[in-house]
Formats: structure tokens, C-alpha cells, sequence
């Protein structure tokens, strides 16, 4: 770990919770390896999906976190916050009027398609943008509030990822495998909770919460 | 409003729904026998229980004359739980009523009041043409993205006939549906195997060889549809061909298994050249893995029956016979039954399908027909016209509804004197066997109906991912 940057025990936290929060919800991966288990009625089928789900997850989340590292270059980090909030509360209120999502892929998936879904439904849904203010408080409390080191940015980037994907990964695998082989999809009747409320009540407190950081 | 929990009325799979309490309410497409006064739609009392069992307990007016309402669908259902697009929290609402003549859209909302369903937008038939380059639509299906819909004709009233998309929450069109069409011109049905990526589109004619009726020319010489095609549902593309042969005049009716692993379904053609019989074809994807080339085999005859000329109508005299014309089929959720509709002849047949290879004939229940006329238990005295026609199952198996309008060009050349529009239902036993319940059979004086949609869905409203 660079010393500029502040992996507090704090931030490891958040990032590991974010990555549960992200991978509880069935519209982010677990659902889909479940379906693909049930369509080839094999448990390996399961197990097989979660390594593109937590790829592309894992990817859409870089993608955030390196925009954030590039405008840190140009931008004061303590700037950055404004239009990183911006992007956060319109998203989540956006979410909040309406459901969108991309749609082109279907049912009969290989890998690199089951990764770039993943990809599309977390960069589409802001997972990775939610993740941005963790990054950049972290980066603030090493640096105070100038321009972000070069060198010590992608490290810190890439532990972020690492960290939120782990998060992600876990919950997706144990509720995939849990459903899968014991609860059954029939829950979802019961136990879909509509995350999208939610899911934009955090995106638009995560944004607030950035304002006031 | 944001529901918290998904539709009560959406199920991850077939078997799940088949759990699913009885309907009670049915809403059924109601054709005006006056070409020059709206057609409507319309509620019927299905409930056992209540005091206005079998009759029709709300009628919505379309505001425009001549629309032909005819098929209809939900603006959601169980594919929205579909993991690569899940929309769970969506709310099976609305019907999407399209005019098959006028080329009108309208959007119904059930939610207020499930027994008064409310117009909320009519998508006039310019603007369905200018947005879709399509007329006359016909088959309304939710899908996991969004609404499909299919047209059989081009906005000139000739072909192409094809797909299009709707947006299942502001109703907005969203094009042509195909990136890459193939050889396929002619449409009538279409559904898919969601579990194969695969879509199935059928063969009627363009409008100009419908609307006037049937045309006896092209009939004879082969030209309605006798194909079906497979097309990729997630790329758009035409993928095969399935052709019958031309002697098979018209593949309408497309019933995928609903068990989204399976890859096989049943569609039902009207007439065959060679000897006035209908039949149903297996279509069937080959391989270990059903990864394979799509077939299709003939699984079902029936045979023309003969009768006196006096009885027959001036299109079918000189053949002494009536045909079976099967114009609707329809696929139990289990996979089991399937049921068959003989509009001719008036007769609704059941099969079991366990193996659908070999169909085995498990009941025959006779209504109506050309030359038979066969009364209702309900009203034994009284001779009916038309036959069962449009065919819907509930999700459990255990009803079955029946109406006996086709097309009203249509219903004008096989009974010329007049349709009388019905409605019956048919209660069905463990292990096979129907037969007609007495207390319901609606008879409509001015109104013939046509298909029939179950509250909360039936057998032919909604697809599944997982089995």
C-alpha cells in the first residue's frame, strides 16, 4: 500500500458492503446463474457463470474508477466530488421514475457474453459510479485535497475493484448455490424485493453524502 | 406507482403457474355483426361462484367502427422475470387490443376496475404504419424486453407482413423488429422458445388475399402460407426455413412447448389440396443437446367428412364434403394436452402429447359445424352455427374456453347466414376427457367473439425462463 492513500479498515468495509449490496439483487447476476444451471441441469453450470458475472462486474467498475482517476489529473479531487454527485442523484432519480436496461442478449449465453452482460448491467445500473465517492475519499484522506499521485492512483484503483468485486462475488455465489440447490426460483415471487427504490435511495445518498464529504 | 414485490401473477416457470388460483374473470375480442358499429371487448363472469356466471358482465366500445378486433395480449407477464432481462416489478395491466382491419392499437387498463376495463391510448393506423412500416396487426406477445407485436401486411396492404416492437410501460412503437428477414413474406403467428434464443413466426396470406375472403384461385394453386420460420430472437435474424409443401394450405396457430429447455411445438394447418383434412405438424430441433437443424413432421390428420350439397355453402358444393379447417390450437402448460380446434366440422378435439411424436386422442367434443349444427347441452334444442374456433386453456388445465368467430369475411363464406357469436366452457378430467359445462355458454345476439384471455394469464398469454 502506497502511503499516500488510506486503506482504512473503514473503506474496505464500505467497498465490501457496496459489492454485497450489488450482488444481492437477482437483476445483477446470481439469477442469471441459476437460470443457466437450471437450463443445463448441472451444478457446474452454476459455478461456471460466476467467474464472467464477477468479471464483468469487476470491469464496470474499473471503467468508473478510472474515469475518476483520469479527471483527477486535470481536476482538483476535492472539485471532483460536485459533478461526481451530479451524476449520482440525476441517476438515482432517473431510476426512480423509470426502469431501464440495455437489452440484446438472450438465454443461450458463452462466457464472453455473460461477462460483457454483467459489465452492461453494472456500469447501466451505476455500480460502478456508486463505488467512485468511496474511491475518492480515500484518495482525498491521503492526499488532502490536491491533485491525486499519478503512480500511487492505479494501485489504489485496482485494490478498490478487487476489494467491491470480492463482495460482489461472494454474495452472488452463495445465493446462487443456495437457491440453485435448496430454496428454488419460486422465491422470487415472494422475495423480490424491488431493489430499484433502493437501489436509487443509494445512489442519491451516496451522492449526497459526496457533497458533504 | 413502484410495486414492492414482483406481480403476484408472474411465475418463473409453467409448472409454478399451474399453481395459480382460478380465474373468474375472462375478457374476450368481441366482433360487431355490423360492419358500421364498433366492436368491443368484453368481460365475462367465469367465476362458479357468483351469482352472474356465464354472462357477459362489461362491454368496452372501441370509439371507431370497423376495427376487427381479433387477437390480444398483456403489456407484461411471467418473462419478466427472465434472468438476462428482468423487469419482476412491472404490473399485468394492460391489453393490448389491436383492429386487424383498421390497423388501430389500443391500450386497455384493467387495473381500477378489472370487470370495467378503461381505453387509455388508441395508436391510430398512420401512426402504427409511419412506425412500424407494417399494417394489419395481429398476435400481441410480452416479452422479457418489452411488447412484441406482428403484422401480416406492408402499410400498401401486400407483403411483407413482420414484427414489431412496443414499449410495455408508454406504449411508444419501436420499429420494425427483423435486422435480417430472410425469405419470409407472408406472417399470421409468431412465438418463441426463450430458453433457445429462438423465434417462430407462421403463414397466413397479405392482406389483399384475405380480406375479401378466401380466395379460391390462389387457394387452388398453393399460394397462402404453408411455412414456418425460424429466426434468432436475440440477433433478429432469419435462420430456416420449415416448409410443408404447398398442398399444406395455411400453418397458423404456433404453440412452443411452454417448458423453455424443451424444443419442440405443435402449429395447426387449415386445409390440405390433396384431400379437404387439416393436420398438426411437430416441429423439433435435432440433437443431443437441441443445439442441432430444426424438422417438422406431420403428427395429426383429420379427415374431411362428407355431406349432402344442400348443406354446404357455395365455396364448398362442389366437394360434398366439409373440411375440418383447423384454425386454432392450443398447449396445455404442462406440455400434456393439446387441445384442437376443428371450425368446420365443429369439434374441439383433446390429445395427449407426452409424446408429441405420437399424439394419442384422449376426447372429442362436438359444437356447431357447418353441416352437423350440433346443439349445446346448456340449450339442446337449439342448432348452432360457427364452430369451436379460438381455444383457451387455463393455467391449471382444468378449463377450457371456446368461441366460434374466425374472421368476419371469413365467417360470411362458410356460414353464410349469419354467425351467431358463443362462447362455452369445458371442464377437463384428471388424465384426460372434457366435457361441455351446461351453466356457461354465452350467446350473443349482435357481438362474435373471438379470443379469449384469462385473468392473471392462460396458455397461450405468457413465456417462462426457467422450467
Amino acid at each position: 500500500m502506497t502511503h499516500e492513500m488510506s486503506m482504512s479498515l473503514s473503506s474496505v468495509a464500505v467497498l465490501l458492503g457496496m459489492g454485497a449490496f450489488h450482488g444481492v439483487n437477482p437483476g445483477m447476476g446470481w439469477l442469471f446463474a441459476v437460470a443457466l444451471g437450471m437450463q443445463e441441469q448441472r451444478r457446474t453450470a452454476v459455478w461456471r457463470a460466476l467467474l464472467p458475472l464477477g468479471a464483468g462486474h469487476a470491469l464496470a467498475i474499473a471503467a468508473a474508477v478510472a474515469i475518476a482517476v483520469l479527471a483527477g489529473i486535470a481536476v482538483p479531487l476535492h472539485d471532483l466530488r460536485w459533478p461526481v454527485a451530479g451524476i449520482l442523484i440525476a441517476l438515482g432519480a432517473s431510476r426512480l421514475i423509470r426502469h431501464r436496461h440495455p437489452r440484446w442478449v438472450g438465454m443461450r449465453v458463452g462466457m464472453a457474453g455473460l461477462t460483457l452482460w454483467s459489465f452492461l448491467m453494472a456500469s447501466a445500473h451505476g455500480a460502478g459510479l456508486m463505488v467512485v465517492p468511496v474511491f475518492l475519499a480515500m484518495a482525498v484522506a491521503g492526499h488532502g485535497e490536491h491533485h491525486m499521485m499519478v503512480a500511487s492512483a492505479p494501485v489504489a484503483a485496482i485494490f478498490a475493484t478487487l476489494v467491491h468485486a470480492l463482495g460482489y462475488l461472494l454474495v452472488t455465489a452463495v445465493i446462487a448455490v443456495l437457491v440453485f440447490e435448496k430454496l428454488g426460483v419460486g422465491l422470487l415471487r415472494k422475495a423480490w424485493l424491488n431493489l430499484d427504490v433502493i437501489w436509487a435511495a443509494a445512489l442519491i445518498g451516496t451522492g449526497a453524502i459526496t457533497v458533504l464529504m | 406507482m413502484a410495486q414492492w414485490r414482483p406481480d403476484q401473477s408472474f411465475y418463473p416457470s409453467p409448472k409454478m403457474a399451474m399453481e395459480a388460483p382460478a380465474e373468474k374473470i375472462a375478457y374476450v375480442s368481441l366482433l360487431n355483426s355490423n360492419e358500421s358499429s364498433a366492436d368491443a371487448l368484453g368481460v365475462v363472469d367465469v367465476d362458479p361462484a357468483s351469482s352472474a356466471y356465464g354472462r357477459l358482465i362489461g362491454q368496452v366500445d372501441m370509439p371507431n367502427a370497423g376495427d376487427e378486433l381479433h387477437h390480444f395480449g398483456w403489456n407484461a407477464c411471467s418473462s419478466c422475470l427472465c434472468p438476462y432481462s428482468p423487469h419482476p416489478h412491472m404490473e399485468r395491466r394492460y391489453l393490448v387490443v389491436p383492429g386487424l382491419r383498421s390497423s388501430r392499437i389500443h391500450i386497455l387498463d384493467i387495473k381500477p376496475d378489472a370487470r370495467n376495463p378503461r381505453i387509455v391510448k388508441v395508436i391510430e393506423p398512420e401512426a402504427v404504419m409511419r412506425g412500424t412500416g407494417y399494417s394489419r396487426p395481429h398476435t400481441s406477445h410480452c416479452g422479457p424486453d418489452g411488447i412484441y407485436m406482428n403484422a401480416i401486411g406492408s402499410v400498401d396492404g401486400g407483403g411483407p407482413g413482420g414484427i414489431f416492437m412496443m414499449d410495455p410501460e408508454t406504449f411508444e412503437l419501436k420499429g420494425a423488429w427483423e435486422k435480417e428477414r430472410g425469405p419470409q413474406f407472408l406472417a399470421y403467428d409468431f412465438w418463441w422458445h426463450l430458453g433457445h434464443d429462438t423465434m417462430l413466426t407462421s403463414e397466413w396470406g397479405t392482406p389483399d388475399m384475405v380480406e375479401n375472403g378466401v380466395n379460391p384461385e390462389l387457394l387452388l394453386a398453393g399460394k397462402y402460407g404453408h411455412a414456418i420460420h425460424i429466426w434468432d430472437l436475440a440477433k433478429r435474424r432469419h435462420q430456416q426455413v420449415l416448409d410443408l409443401g404447398a398442398e399444406q394450405q395455411m400453418a397458423l396457430e404456433l404453440r412452443p412447448s411452454h417448458d423453455p429447455n424443451k424444443t419442440y411445438g405443435f402449429v395447426g394447418v387449415v386445409v390440405s389440396l390433396k384431400d379437404l383434412s387439416a393436420s398438426v405438424w411437430l416441429w423439433h430441433r435435432e440433437g443431443a443437446n437441441g443445439n442441432g437443424a430444426w424438422k417438422i413432421r406431420k403428427v395429426i390428420e383429420i379427415p374431411a367428412e362428407p355431406a349432402d350439397a344442400e348443406r354446404l355453402p357455395p365455396l364448398l358444393k362442389g366437394f360434398g364434403a366439409v373440411p375440418p379447417l383447423v384454425t386454432d390450437i392450443d398447449l396445455s402448460l404442462d406440455d400434456r394436452f393439446l387441445y384442437v380446434s376443428c371450425w368446420g366440422t365443429g369439434e374441439l378435439r383433446q390429445y395427449d402429447v407426452s409424446d408429441p411424436f405420437q399424439p394419442i386422442q384422449t376426447a372429442s367434443v362436438r359444437l356447431g359445424g357447418i353441416a352437423r349444427r350440433t346443439a349445446h347441452p346448456g340449450q339442446p334444442d337449439k342448432a348452432l352455427n360457427g364452430g369451436p374456433q379460438m381455444v383457451e386453456i387455463s393455467r391449471d388445465g382444468r378449463r377450457v374456453y371456446v368461441t366460434n368467430s374466425l374472421y368476419r369475411s371469413w365467417d360470411q363464406q362458410f356460414y353464410p347466414e349469419g354467425l351467431q357469436g358463443w362462447l362455452a366452457k369445458l371442464d377437463v378430467s384428471d388424465g384426460g376427457g372434457m366435457e361441455l359445462d351446461p351453466k356457461l355458454f354465452l350467446q350473443l345476439d349482435r357481438m362474435r367473439p373471438h379470443q379469449v384471455r384469462l385473468e392473471g394469464g392462460d396458455a397461450s398469454s405468457d413465456s417462462y425462463c426457467f422450467s
